[in-house]
């Protein structure tokens, strides 16, 4: 028989979180803090908007890119967030959660050879789906030293006369690093005399603890040469609904709509009309529930540095980044004895990486005392390791 | 950070005053200090517990009545209230606007117990011209808590 597959696909590997997670899966009572996606439910105003469409027999499909009621919406939203203007008809598609834009965008924009540049620690699909549409991933490792910011320095190093593409993946999982607007404007010169192309994913955009997150699209010119992708999960705890968005200028935007009429056909529907009402009437939650992550975020900080663990402060997402290079071990061994001794499971940094060695992703997407409970055993391991 | 305080220990009491310092990103003296204060000025009025008796084997009952008065020349309601609030088994008074004056919020051992009390104690009274009790049948949600059950963390234990 004939191989069936395709060797550029078996030659991806596969998430270096799957391993861990199947580890901690066989284990009944480990506490655990390595979830990416809210502890919240979707508020009820939300998920009531949801029911109702079902009830009113709305089960069928929607337009490709989506319901128009929500692409104005979204037009709107990134109009009051970021004073940008996009069209709503042309310039704006609703996609099954912002990863499937990831993919799309990729694959509309690199030719075989392109160089995708990749900040990295970063999100793990950003690799594989450069590669699976035909393009070079070239990692550019970020440092703590510059609080997992890309800089101009770091950018240029990277790039060469085949580099096409850079996602900005801010604020960022697995650090919680996020680019304020004087970090931004660093790049866009490079960017324009590169004449590089961006993909900048803001699926963590409402979650930022230093005032309102700034977009790369605010700038002149770049609008013209980005596409924004953002997202229902994070914001408004509906990772399970599935639904993201993407924008850019419409040259762009027409064949990635091409690719996803093939593919998916559209978004599901129920969550369309649910996204509706979260536009609508959703800020308030976003900033209750952005109050609530701000005060596990100063928690698990002072307490992580009160026991000795070395970490930045971080102002996005819902993680907390500690270094354990202090330790001797590598993140991986730091995750393994964790959850032996200790039954607590956070995720090791290189799984977004190799330049995650020596730091280990904590979330806190938990409740306090979830959060404490989970510490309390980070405490006694990383004492005993200090004796020894 | 006085509202941000009593946000955070409304939803739980049981913090140290460590955790709420860490929490919000201040001084442990100076969240002490604050407590201590906030306690003084009887904001802070005690730190309960939040008890679904159904789940035990203590019978109880709990019920609402509302309660019609004539309010005294000079004293408006305040005293009226007063009268009623003194008995040990009343939980809770309200002033009301609407069609009554005082909800009542009461607790007893039993139906006949709480009925005693609204015969013997509170109707009788000079000031109070009806009083109508509604038993609590079930509670589902109570201090912003749902309280038939605990909410279970249904997400994968490890997620990208």
């Amino acid at each position: 028989m004939r191989n069936p597959l395709n060797s550029k696909i078996t030659g991806i590997q596969p998430s270096g979180i799957r391993k861990f997670f199947d580890i901690v899966a066989d284990m009944k009572d480990a506490i655990s803090l390595g979830v990416g996606e809210p502890d919240f439910d979707t508020p009820w105003h939300i998920r009531e908007e949801g029911i109702h469409s079902l009830e009113r027999g709305r089960t069928f499909y929607t337009s490709n890119s989506g319901l128009k009621e929500l692409r104005q919406e979204i037009a709107k939203y990134i109009k009051r967030n970021y004073d940008v203007d996009y069209n709503p008809l042309t310039e704006v598609m609703v996609t099954v959660g912002g990863s499937e834009a990831i993919d799309l965008a990729m694959r509309v924009m690199l030719d075989p050879e392109d160089e995708v540049l990749i900040p990295q620690p970063s999100y793990v699909s950003y690799v594989p789906c450069a590669i699976m549409a035909g393009g070079v991933p070239v990692p550019i490792e970020l440092e703590e030293k510059d609080e997992f910011r890309l800089t101009p320095e770091k950018l240029e190093e990277k790039i060469t006369e085949k580099t096409k593409l850079l996602v900005l993946p801010f604020p960022n999982n697995p650090t919680g690093a996020i680019m304020e607007k004087e970090d931004l404007e660093k790049l866009v010169s490079i960017i324009e005399e590169h004449d590089i192309y961006l993909i900048t994913d803001e699926i963590y955009s409402e979650l930022s603890y230093k005032g309102k997150s700034s977009s790369i699209i605010e700038f002149p010119g770049m609008r013209e040469r980005t596409v924004y992708i953002n997202g229902f999960s994070k914001a408004y705890a509906m990772t399970g609904w599935r639904l993201g968005y993407c924008c850019g200028p419409q040259l762009i935007m027409k064949q990635i709509l091409k690719l996803h009429q093939f593919a998916i056909m559209c978004a599901p529907t129920t969550s369309q009309y649910a996204a509706v009402e979260a536009l609508k009437n959703g800020d308030e939650d976003i900033a209750k529930m952005r109050e609530a992550y701000n005060e596990r975020r100063r928690y698990l900080v002072t307490r992580l540095r009160d026991m000795g663990m070395e970490c930045f402060e971080p102002y996005g997402a819902f993680y907390v980044f500690p270094s354990v290079k202090n330790f001797g071990m590598s993140s991986e061994e730091f995750a393994t004895k964790l959850l032996e001794e200790e039954k607590v499971a956070i995720v090791p940094g290189t799984a977004f990486g190799d330049c995650g060695e020596g730091f280990m992703r904590i979330s806190y997407a938990y409740s306090i005392q979830d959060l404490k409970k989970a510490l309390d055993g980070i405490e006694r391991f990383v004492s005993r390791l200090k004796t020894k | 950070m006085r509202e941000k305080i009593l946000t955070i220990i409304e939803k739980n009491s049981r913090l140290t005053v460590k955790d709420i310092a860490s929490i919000l990103g201040e001084d442990e003296a100076k969240v002490t200090a604050e407590i201590e204060a906030l306690e003084n000025e009887h904001i802070i009025c005690g730190y309960h517990t939040l008890i679904n008796w159904d789940k035990t084997n203590d019978e109880r009952v709990d019920a609402l009545i509302e309660v019609k008065v004539t309010p005294q020349r000079g004293l408006g309601f305040d005293s009226i209230a007063q009268r009623i609030y003194q008995y040990d088994e009343v939980d809770a008074v309200y002033l009301m606007s609407g069609s009554f004056d005082f909800t009542v919020l009461i607790s007893g051992k039993t139906m006949k117990e709480v009925a005693s009390f609204v015969s013997s104690k509170l109707s009788p009274m000079d000031s109070v011209l009806s009083t109508a009790t509604h038993f609590v049948l079930k509670k589902y949600k109570d201090h912003g808590t749902v309280i038939e059950q605990p909410k279970v963390d249904e997400r994968m234990k490890v997620s990208p």
